[in-house]
């Protein structure tokens, strides 16, 4: 409100104030056309894999039909249903396995995403503004997981986890993707609390638990922002991976990763290649607009970098 | 500079430790031990719990920790369960092939992305400089076993020019020129599908270090010497620039022995990181904890790599 009022009352004063958050985004958007359409394409997988799921019952997607075994794309069965992109090993159309797997897969790298981003920008901020033995000591836990073969133990953790499910998969990532943005947001604010205004905020006696969160926090949002996009990115890629291997998703949850890990059979690698192609090509879409998207906020975010 | 590096060294060994410590535990969480296999009516429980008192595995874990680290120190590792002799030597049969594949994969790499990072920044917002950005993008967002399945579809089972599975034709002799160029053969695609993807880093810092390094004094002072500008590139500007990737190598070796998980999966190529897979579906647990701990070693080793070339060419790091 305040900001609109001053662009009335003056507008020379307003136009040499560059505009920040949104409309710093929204600005950077319309400059590029590739972002916007990005946007789009990502909008559109996800409201296909939302909407899809929930008009299609997922009983029904996985339900295992062995007289339609393999089927190709485009043949319909004894019932009247037509298979448009095929079956798989289990007679289950290939299609709703997708919409399924994208869900799953969408939530899944969401859900890492928000968890390590939690954690990560916590750590990074206390362990940046409070310095001394506190910094020390976290800083010694994040050197030493970032030095582990994170995705061996993965596995390994993987397979000795009673009562695996997906969230298990969720929790056991996220203990070991935290620490790469608690490092990073340590050096954004350990540069960050040097500024004036933090030493000023301290020398009128505001708690460090508010200066911290009312004031830090959203000077390093633009940061989360791309940071939590990129990192969308490569949690889904990461989760289809481990998937692909055999050791990511349970093979009764669908998700892009096991669909394409039907591609492990060399015979449906080499020969029912409308099983696997369509998950790859989507993880590949999906893994270029999210990106693309990701740059552009990064490109907002410095004003160096801004095309607008 | 031998300070830097040997106090870098002393402060690997509590890394080491607490390392080994951690895939121990990880290792006695695995269901079953050595003898849980031989459980029939002909073996009593008492027998198996015999068997497990004179192995020791009854003993409280760290003293169990101990002897571990005493055998895994004289390389012994035990027997791997499904291939019935020592772990070392089936970790040794494949770890040329995995060391083989990643050499070729980082020559690759830098071959492709130091020219293209060099020229990039130099003719910077040219047509060429954009593909470069567009390439770094796209190669940057894939996920490696997206474009691998999808070559190995296209160029092993489609166009059959590339082999699809194994590490050298079954039909050359060891020793022979054609041993050599079949295992080239083998080698080449999945190479060039982990160069691809792998050189975005490294383009990236170049491009970026040769941007800036285009306003730097020392390079306004070389060119109205009258160095030629070429030079001005490939030697001022490229010395200084690649301290970062220098510095980097060490990790990206690491980076490519992990990665190789995945690459060697879907080429069926016969490396570690193919025996780790399979080892875990066969639940062959030694050699899991063996490959686990190797990982982890080459891991350390790249970081200490990384930091000891970096301070043999950047004399600043040492003075702290």
């Amino acid at each position: 409100m305040f900001t609109k009022k001053k662009k009335k009352n003056n507008p020379a004063e307003a136009a040499s104030i560059p505009p920040m958050g949104i409309r710093m985004i929204a600005r950077e958007f319309r400059k590029d056309k590739l972002a916007i359409f990005s946007l789009v394409v990502l909008i559109a997988i996800i409201l296909f894999a939302v909407i899809g799921s929930l008009v299609l019952d997922q009983d029904v997607v996985t339900k295992v039909d062995i007289l339609e075994r393999y089927t190709k794309p485009g043949e319909v069965n004894m019932d009247g249903h037509k298979y448009i992109l095929g079956a798989d090993e289990g007679g289950r159309d290939i299609l709703g396995l997708l919409i399924y797997g994208t869900r799953n897969s969408i939530f899944i790298g969401f859900a890492i995403t928000v968890i390590t981003s939690i954690i990560g920008v916590s750590v990074g901020l206390i362990s940046g503004y409070y310095g001394g033995v506190i910094d020390n000591i976290l800083m010694r836990i994040v050197d030493f997981v970032m030095i582990l073969p994170i995705m061996l133990i993965i596995i390994v953790l993987v397979t000795i986890v009673p009562r695996y499910d997906a969230m298990s998969l969720v929790w056991i990532m996220s203990v070991f993707y935290w620490v790469g943005k608690a490092r990073l947001f340590r050096a954004k604010t350990l540069s960050e609390s040097r500024r004036d205004y933090i030493s000023a905020s301290k020398t009128l006696g505001t708690s460090d638990f508010k200066i911290i969160f009312r004031e830090l926090l959203p000077n390093v949002s633009s940061l989360i922002i791309t940071n939590l996009t990129m990192n969308f990115a490569a949690n889904i890629g990461i989760e289809t991976s481990l998937t692909f291997l055999g050791f990511g998703l349970p093979a009764k949850t669908p998700s892009l990763g096991t669909l394409t890990a039907y591609a492990n059979n060399s015979e449906t690698l080499s020969n029912r290649p409308w099983i696997w192609i369509p998950a790859s090509v989507l993880i590949l879409v999906l893994m270029l607009s999210i990106n693309y998207v990701g740059q552009a906020f990064k490109r907002s975010a410095d004003a160096r970098q801004r095309l607008g | 500079m031998w300070k830097t590096i040997l106090r870098r060294v002393l402060l690997m060994i509590p890394q080491v430790i607490i390392l080994s410590i951690l895939i121990f535990l990880l290792a006695k969480m695995m269901p079953g031990d050595p003898f849980t296999g031989m459980i029939d009516p002909t073996i009593g429980a008492e027998r198996i719990e015999e068997l497990r008192e004179q192995a020791g595995l009854n003993d409280p874990w760290p003293q169990q920790y101990v002897r571990w680290v005493k055998n895994a120190l004289h390389g012994d590792f035990g027997k791997s369960y499904t291939y019935k002799y020592a772990v070392t030597d089936v970790i040794g049969d494949r770890i040329g092939n995995t060391i083989r594949l990643s050499l070729f994969t980082v020559i690759l790499t830098y071959l492709l992305a130091i020219p293209l990072g060099l020229y990039a920044g130099r003719y910077q917002n040219s047509k060429f400089d954009k593909a470069v950005v567009i390439y770094n993008f796209v190669s940057f967002a894939i996920p490696t076993f997206v474009l691998a399945l999808l070559t190995v579809y296209l160029f092993g089972y489609k166009l059959r020019i590339f082999p699809t599975s194994g590490s050298v034709s079954i039909h050359e002799t060891k020793g022979t020129m054609g041993y050599f160029m079949s295992q080239m053969h083998h080698l080449i695609l999945p190479a060039i599908v982990q160069a691809l993807l792998g050189t975005a880093t490294t383009i990236q810092y170049l491009r970026s270090e040769v941007i800036d390094a285009k306003q730097m004094d020392y390079v306004r002072t070389a060119r109205s010497k009258g160095v030629p500008t070429g030079k001005v590139f490939n030697r001022h500007i490229f010395r200084n620039a690649s301290l970062p990737i220098a510095s980097n190598a060490g990790y990206e070796i690491t980076g490519l022995i992990g990665g190789s998980v995945v690459i060697e999966r879907i080429f069926n190529y016969p490396g570690i990181g193919n025996l780790f897979i399979s080892s875990i579906t066969e639940r062959d647990y030694s050699v899991i904890t063996a490959l686990t701990l190797l990982f982890g070693l080459a891991t350390l080793l790249g970081t200490l790599l990384s930091d000891i070339i970096m301070s043999i060419v950047d004399p600043r790091i040492r003075i702290q």
